[in-house]
């Protein structure tokens, strides 16, 4: 079974990787991009059984930096 | 006093900071990350520079993970003294040992040149061969040193006067300037700057021996 984890800086955290890019597509004549964000999308093949709650812990301990960043979690 | 620096695969600041402490007149040894205790009457711990599991996932993450990252946990928080430097720094708050994270430098480069230090507080056993107010010259090498808290966690570190450096030009956008902050029992210092790379007349500036003469005499005569 797959799971896909979303890492996102929080809203209000700086991101200048995202900000990097939105000039890159206005000079490329790209108008009209107010803001990128940018993030990591993790895939994880898990054993059988494997719940939410075990890849939200995995989230909180190692994938995500909670200070900076929110997840979420997409598990079919 | 006795130093363990602790050795990631990466790391790459681990013997300069071991003769650093060496020169302050500390028995050093290292410390492999597979490691599961820190050698016995360890009195500081230091956690270099460098780029540990190669910065994957996010700097410092998968350090903050291995096996001797939770005997250096445990040593904070028995009371024991922690110095994180640059990458170290980056583990520390990723194992949350200090609050806060590096996020990735402002101006997006990586910065490598010696910047000026302000010294936010004496009272620390890092800083007390320092005046407050005095600035000092210390080289930067890093692309993730722009230091992000929230609100409260700021102004707590202000109260209780855990700045311990602020950069006197902000080079990566860190909040507060902040360079280097204490623990709220003053014992463990993450800073951004190498105070291990100003350690040595050979090295073209010696601001950094300060910090590791005081905390030899400290934990010398404690």
């Amino acid at each position: 079974m797959k799971a896909t984890v979303h890492v996102m800086l929080k809203t209000g955290v700086l991101d200048p990787q995202g900000e990097a890019v939105r000039h890159a597509l206005g000079a490329l004549g790209f108008d009209g991009v107010n803001s990128v964000r940018q993030g990591k999308v993790i895939e994880l093949d898990l054993a059988d059984g494997t719940t939410e709650a075990d890849v939200t812990a995995m989230c909180e301990k190692l994938l995500a930096n909670t200070v900076i960043e929110s997840y979420r979690v997409e598990m079919p | 006093m006795k130093a363990a620096v602790v050795v990631f695969p990466g790391s790459n600041c681990d013997r300069d900071l071991a003769v650093a402490f060496r020169a302050a007149g500390a028995d050093v040894e290292m410390v492999w990350h597979k490691d599961t205790a820190l050698p016995a009457g360890v009195d500081i711990v230091g956690v270099p520079g460098g780029f540990s599991f190669g910065d994957y996932l996010r700097c410092g993450a998968i350090a903050a993970n291995s096996p001797i990252c939770r005997a250096v946990k445990d040593h904070a928080d028995k009371g024991g003294y922690v110095l994180g430097i640059c990458n170290g720094f980056q583990v520390l708050t990723e194992t949350g040992i200090l609050p806060g994270a590096l996020l990735r430098n402002a101006g997006l480069k990586y910065i490598c040149k010696t910047v000026g230090l302000k010294i936010e507080t004496s009272q620390s056993a890092y800083t007390e061969g320092y005046n407050a107010g005095d600035v000092i010259d210390i080289p930067i090498a890093h692309h993730d040193g722009n230091y992000f808290a929230d609100d409260a966690t700021l102004a707590a570190l202000t109260d209780e006067d855990r700045i311990a450096f602020s950069y006197t030009d902000n080079p990566n956008g860190s909040q507060r300037d902040i360079a280097g902050i204490l623990s709220s029992n003053r014992r463990v210092l993450g800073m951004m700057p190498h105070p291990e790379r100003a350690a040595d007349s050979g090295h073209g500036g010696t601001d950094g021996q300060a910090l590791f003469r005081a905390v030899a005499g400290q934990l010398t005569s404690a």
